[in-house]
């Protein structure tokens, strides 16, 4: 399968602190890959950095095997849509308009039948109208993946995008994104539930320290040593008829 | 209502309270003379009607709708509800090169205070300009206002300071308090040419400012020219602001307030708010210089003595009722 994002020895500083050494990832269509570690080590640095948001020491991110440095910013949002993790959103915009930002290259009226047919999608078709700052968090994190897919770019990476939702929120928040990797698309997700990402993930990548730790499919990616290691947790993933589950307590 | 709805029913109002303040003013008219000004371009009521009062009126709407466009452009840009054309500080250096050209004794120059303004604009417009492009978050780009406004404002007082003459002070304070008082079609036409300019930038960014509703990050994966569309935003509203400056002095509150009365109207859209945010602040402009030629007092009242004493209070319940919407 081809690879739609390919980072290479990637680092990054933010203003003196490095903050990503020595990362290297490749993202293939229709896998869901997940970026997990603890807090500040290096999850929204990688994403970023391999989208061009962040300056690189050194490395090289590709899209669709072209260079990012060497994309236009039209041709980059047609590779890859962000959903970034501040959901903070400045006007009441109706939900319909805020899921058309992501369709730019289209003319007004495509975009909002666009913008419809995702809102649909993401289960908040009767949310259209309504402004987003009217909306619950979980409503408006919805509109927001609305406007994520509404992209229809093959590389679709999103941070933190079940950060303060409800359960079933969040599972099918991971359950469309699987769906859109069903379609062909490539997914990257960075979570903090691990055990939600074992369950909807084809693999997980753990940064630690702004480095990637480990690499692979979840069982062996967030093994008995890297949580003891990396995330301070005595315990290890439990097979269950729902899925993997987390069964750990802190060291 | 469609925007194109809107702005022909906002044009209508607005053409209406122009036609009304045309017609009236200090010196009343009889009606056989209203008909006189019709029909007799060289009798005194239509010297009064087209030689003395329209070009105000015009000035007066042409101001209005620049520091419209300009605050709600600003609005859009640094996604903040109290951003106005001054936060980046070319309203205050603006103001200082007209004071520097009047302390210089160039009043009797004709268009030399409103060249000296417009020169103090594109002064500060031209940092702004780069520090906009360099700095994307909307906190440093205000912080940097604030420094360039306090500076305009500390120099304009030394020029008080070391002003030759208490005439001379006073004809500065005068000036910076803001008029469209003797204004022609000369004035107007000037003023004209920069806010056209300035207008067709800030349009050109509208889908930028729509863009930034969801942040920084966002709009810089949009697909979007973000880079491009910021400077187009800054450099547009500081020509807006420093022609409206030049034009008829520092008139504060217009362009704050203009968007909060239309923003409902387009449902909060920054890109839709653009032209009725104009047509908004050149309503609000013509009905407040009526009302300072109407009010009758000794000196006539200063155009942004009335904008700031009507407007004030008008806002802080436009403010009040809206703050709901404003959570974040």
């Amino acid at each position: 399968m081809s690879a739609l994002w390919t980072l290479t020895t990637l680092a990054a500083r933010h203003g003196r602190k490095t903050v990503l050494e020595d990362a290297s990832l490749s993202v293939a269509a229709g896998e869901v890959v997940g970026v997990v570690g603890p807090n500040g080590a290096g999850k929204t640095s990688l994403l970023r950095a391999g989208l061009g948001l962040l300056p690189l020491e050194s490395g090289e991110a590709r899209l669709s095997d072209q260079p990012l440095a060497s994309l236009k910013p039209d041709e980059r949002a047609r590779l890859v849509g962000y959903l970034p993790q501040d959901r903070r959103v400045a006007w009441n915009l109706p939900a319909r308009l805020v899921a058309a930002l992501g369709a730019t290259d289209l003319a007004d009226e495509a975009a909002d039948t666009l913008a419809l047919d995702c809102l649909a999608r993401v289960g908040a078709a009767e949310l259209a109208d309504r402004g987003v700052l009217d909306m619950s968090g979980g409503e408006r994190a919805r509109v927001l993946l609305a406007r994520l897919l509404a992209t229809r770019a093959p590389l679709l990476v999103a941070d933190e995008p079940v950060a303060g939702l409800d359960p079933d929120a969040q599972l099918l928040t991971l359950d469309l994104l699987r769906a859109e990797a069903a379609k062909g698309a490539a997914v990257v997700v960075t979570l903090h539930d691990l055990g939600l990402a074992a369950r909807s993930c084809d693999r997980i990548v753990v940064v630690s320290h702004g480095r990637i730790v480990a690499e692979g499919p979840p069982r062996e990616a967030l093994s008995r040593f890297i949580l003891g290691h990396v995330f301070r947790l005595d315990g290890e993933l439990v097979e269950t008829e729902a899925g993997p589950v987390l069964a750990a307590k802190r060291v | 209502m469609s925007l194109v709805r809107l702005c022909l029913l906002m044009l209508l109002v607005l053409a209406s309270a122009a036609i009304l303040a045309v017609s009236l003013g200090e010196t009343p008219l009889s009606l056989a003379q209203y008909a006189q000004a019709l029909t007799h371009p060289a009798s005194p009521p239509a010297e009064v009607l087209w030689t003395i009062r329209a070009p105000r009126v015009a000035v007066a709407a042409l101001v209005g709708a620049a520091l419209g466009l300009a605050g709600a452009t600003m609005q859009g840009l640094l996604r903040n509800p109290l951003a106005d054309p001054g936060v980046l500080g070319v309203s205050a250096v603006s103001g200082l090169g007209a004071a520097l050209a009047i302390s210089a004794g160039l009043a009797v120059v004709p268009g030399a205070i409103e060249l000296s303004a417009l020169i103090g604009a594109l002064v500060a417009g031209g940092p702004v300009v780069v520090l906009a492009a360099r700095f994307r978050e909307p906190e440093a780009l205000i912080l940097f206002g604030v420094a360039l406004s306090a500076f305009g404002g500390a120099l304009t007082a030394l020029v008080f300071n070391l002003s030759p003459s208490p005439v001379t002070t006073a004809e500065i304070l005068a000036w910076l308090m803001g008029s469209v008082e003797n204004r022609d079609a000369m004035d107007a036409l000037r003023a004209l040419v920069p806010m056209a300019i300035g207008a067709a930038l800030c349009v050109r960014a509208g889908n930028g400012l729509r863009m930034l509703t969801l942040g920084e990050e966002a709009a810089r994966m949009s697909g979007l020219p973000m880079a491009r569309l910021r400077v187009y935003a800054v450099a547009g509203a500081a020509l807006l602001t420093g022609a409206a400056v030049a034009a008829a002095g520092v008139i504060g509150f217009v362009g704050l307030a203009a968007p909060h009365l239309v923003r409902a109207l387009v449902k909060d859209d920054p890109k839709r708010i653009l032209w009725p945010s104009a047509l908004a602040g050149a309503l609000l402009l013509v009905l407040a210089d009526l009302a300072a030629r109407l009010v009758p007092t000794e000196q006539e009242l200063k155009l942004g003595v009335v904008t700031a004493l009507f407007g004030a209070p008008a806002f802080a319940l436009l403010a009040w009722r809206a703050s709901r919407s404003w959570r974040s």
